[in-house]
């Protein structure tokens, strides 16, 4: 074992040091918001398995992300399952429907693909709503509160946390494999790819599912965290929420994801410290503000990335560390 | 017969309705045939076109002409400004990426939008006859049939500069070949500018025309989504099947609403664009251009 290593052991076990004393330093809010990212890091290294490793633009993450929060809220309200089913069963379904939706890619590419989960996006979130008797249309479904390890919230945050670290880790590594080479492969030269033996329809189909089954995952615990799931969580917006997480991560990297969906959670949260700091004035409608300087930023962030770093924060990481990779094996300027 | 009478009413509600959709597909698909950018932020542009007709009707008090003029050159500014400043630099970039620029663009504009004009539903001047048009006993409500006709005049009038002006030949060569459109002498980057204006002022018109009749709200892009249908109805590239596709989608739209409920008639679109994508992703009208795998 050489000394680089050591060196990179040490941080990985301070770093796990850090995330489990974190509950008894930082005050319920951080909890709440390490939560929350936490969530959003599984759901963003998701929707990368789909846009970044494998090129096909997903634009109805959240109704998969919708799709696993109904299938364990469900089962939990009407068979009272632990948890660990819950969220079995919330991938499992996500994964299911990610394939239905995924079946258009056989016959088509590209943007046309996009509009396909465009159309996922609508009629899923339509059936959220309307089907009331089961999904409790608008008003959605309340979540009794559940307690992990017998930790109550901080409980909550172990299990998020490990779970989200646990999927980055079978993210990264299934790049290794050659479900994850055969993804990249298809990004890259679909036609050469299928004369190398890569069997492109079912690599399709499976980084469609398998995108969808982390968003599943994400969303079994965001209903379970929120102790509610209702249609207006699952919007474009929220979709679109997601893909900026990517672009602004960075595509086809899981670190990227990591730092991605953190940075996209906490800038609106700063964004509103400082919208109430600077109007302590009291006369601006704050909500109303809000909403829209959102929007702003998320598109700016999109389009920022894309034309000046489109590698992004990851990308970044490595230019402040002068390193390069060896075989680039991100979608590139190119 | 009444039910007959009725049905026909709801048919020819749903065809002029179908009117707003033909002229925004329009603008989608000469984008897309141009510089095979999916422009996601078409629906925005619409929205943005509307409210920059209310800002110069109401706000600035010009005149309704006035305004329309005001409103449909802000618009084609503005689509020139989104292609040359975030467009032009991502060309020979990958499709998917400038699709997400347009996704990204559409965001900004929805909240540009909501922070100058606010969240709520804002009626339009009424600057249409009010009064109904009777066909034979059929009656239609007077705004839309008065913008069917403006929109059949503009979609024909488009339809004839696209078929016969030199910049229609110069869009459609670059279209089916860029490089040797370039080699022959045409300046494809003006033809890319050219279309996106040209997309900004019909975005513009639909939207003005989708606000006249349920108010403008920054959400209006949603409507985009009809648009979609229709483009995917008519097949990407197909400027005539877009008219057809356009009447088609409206009429579906409102008979399927006035029999089943508003909340069916929202999910129309999606049901359209869903089959299409499983059994026919060409369209109706397409060439076979679309990239199978």
């Amino acid at each position: 074992m050489s000394r680089h290593d050591i060196g990179r052991i040490a941080l990985w076990a301070l770093l796990a040091a850090a995330l489990a004393a974190f509950p008894a330093f930082g005050s319920a809010y951080l909890v709440y918001m390490a939560c929350l990212v936490a969530i959003n890091v599984i759901a963003t290294a998701g929707l990368n398995l789909t846009v970044g490793y494998a090129g096909l633009l997903s634009i109805g993450h959240s109704a998969f992300i919708g799709v696993g929060a109904y299938a364990s809220t469900l089962l939990w309200l009407h068979a009272g399952t632990p948890l660990a089913v819950n969220i079995a069963a919330g991938a499992l379904a996500a994964f299911l429907v990610g394939l239905v939706f995924g079946i258009p890619s056989l016959r088509i590419k590209g943007v046309f693909l996009a509009i396909a989960t465009l159309a996922a996006q609508y009629s899923l979130y339509f059936i959220f709503q309307q089907w009331t008797r089961v999904t409790g249309g608008d008003r959605g479904l309340s979540v009794p509160s559940v307690s992990v390890f017998g930790l109550g919230d901080t409980g909550f945050y172990y299990l998020v946390v490990m779970l989200a670290a646990l999927l980055c880790l079978t993210a990264r590594n299934l790049f290794r494999t050659r479900i994850g080479r055969g993804f990249i492969a298809v990004r890259e030269r679909d036609y050469a790819a299928e004369v190398l033996g890569v069997d492109v329809v079912r690599y399709k189909l499976l980084a469609f599912g398998l995108g969808a089954a982390y968003a599943g995952v994400a969303g079994a615990l965001g209903g379970a965290f929120l102790r509610i799931v209702n249609p207006d969580q699952f919007t474009l917006a929220v979709s679109i929420f997601f893909l900026a997480a990517v672009v602004v991560g960075g595509r086809a990297s899981i670190l990227g994801s990591i730092l991605g969906a953190a940075f996209m959670t906490l800038v609106p949260e700063m964004l509103r410290a400082l919208l109430a700091l600077s109007s302590s004035g009291g006369t601006v409608d704050l909500a109303g503000l809000l909403s829209p300087l959102r929007e702003i930023i998320f598109g700016v962030l999109i389009v920022g990335f894309l034309m000046w770093e489109p590698r992004g924060l990851a990308g970044l990481w490595d230019r402040v560390r002068g390193r390069q990779e060896a075989i680039d094996s991100r979608p590139g300027a190119a | 017969m009444n039910l007959l009478m009725q049905f026909l009413e709801y048919s020819l509600i749903g065809i002029a309705s179908g009117g707003a959709y033909i002229i925004a597909a329009l603008g989608f698909v000469i984008i897309f045939k141009a510089g095979n950018v999916f422009n996601f932020a078409m629906g925005e542009m619409m929205m943005i076109g509307a409210y920059l007709f209310y800002a110069a009707v109401m706000q600035l008090k010009f005149g309704w002409p006035v305004g329309l003029l005001v409103a449909l050159a802000g618009s084609a500014l503005l689509a020139l400004l989104i292609e040359r400043a975030l467009l032009r630099p991502m060309i020979g970039r990958p499709v998917v990426v400038l699709v997400m620029i347009t996704l990204g663009v559409g965001s900004i504009l929805r909240g540009v939008a909501g922070l100058i004009w606010g969240p709520n539903i804002i009626p339009l001047p009424e600057f249409l006859p009010q009064q109904p048009v009777f066909l034979g006993d059929i009656l239609v409500p007077g705004k839309l049939a008065w913008t069917f006709v403006v929109f059949g005049a503009l979609a024909l009038a488009f339809i004839a500069y696209y078929r016969y002006s030199r910049a229609g030949v110069a869009i459609r060569a670059t279209s089916s070949d860029q490089i040797t459109a370039e080699g022959l002498g045409i300046n494809i980057r003006q033809v890319f500018s050219m279309t996106w204006a040209m997309a900004g002022v019909l975005a513009a018109a639909a939207g003005i025309a989708a606000g006249a009749i349920n108010g403008i709200t920054p959400q209006l892009g949603d409507a985009a989504l009809s648009v979609l249908a229709v483009v995917m109805l008519a097949g990407m590239s197909s400027v005539g099947g877009v008219v057809v596709a356009g009447i088609l989608v409206g009429w579906m739209e409102t008979v399927v609403g006035a029999y089943l409920g508003a909340a069916w008639q929202s999910f129309i679109p999606y049901l359209v664009v869903l089959l299409m994508m499983i059994v026919r992703p060409t369209g109706l009208f397409g060439e076979q251009r679309i990239e199978r795998i």
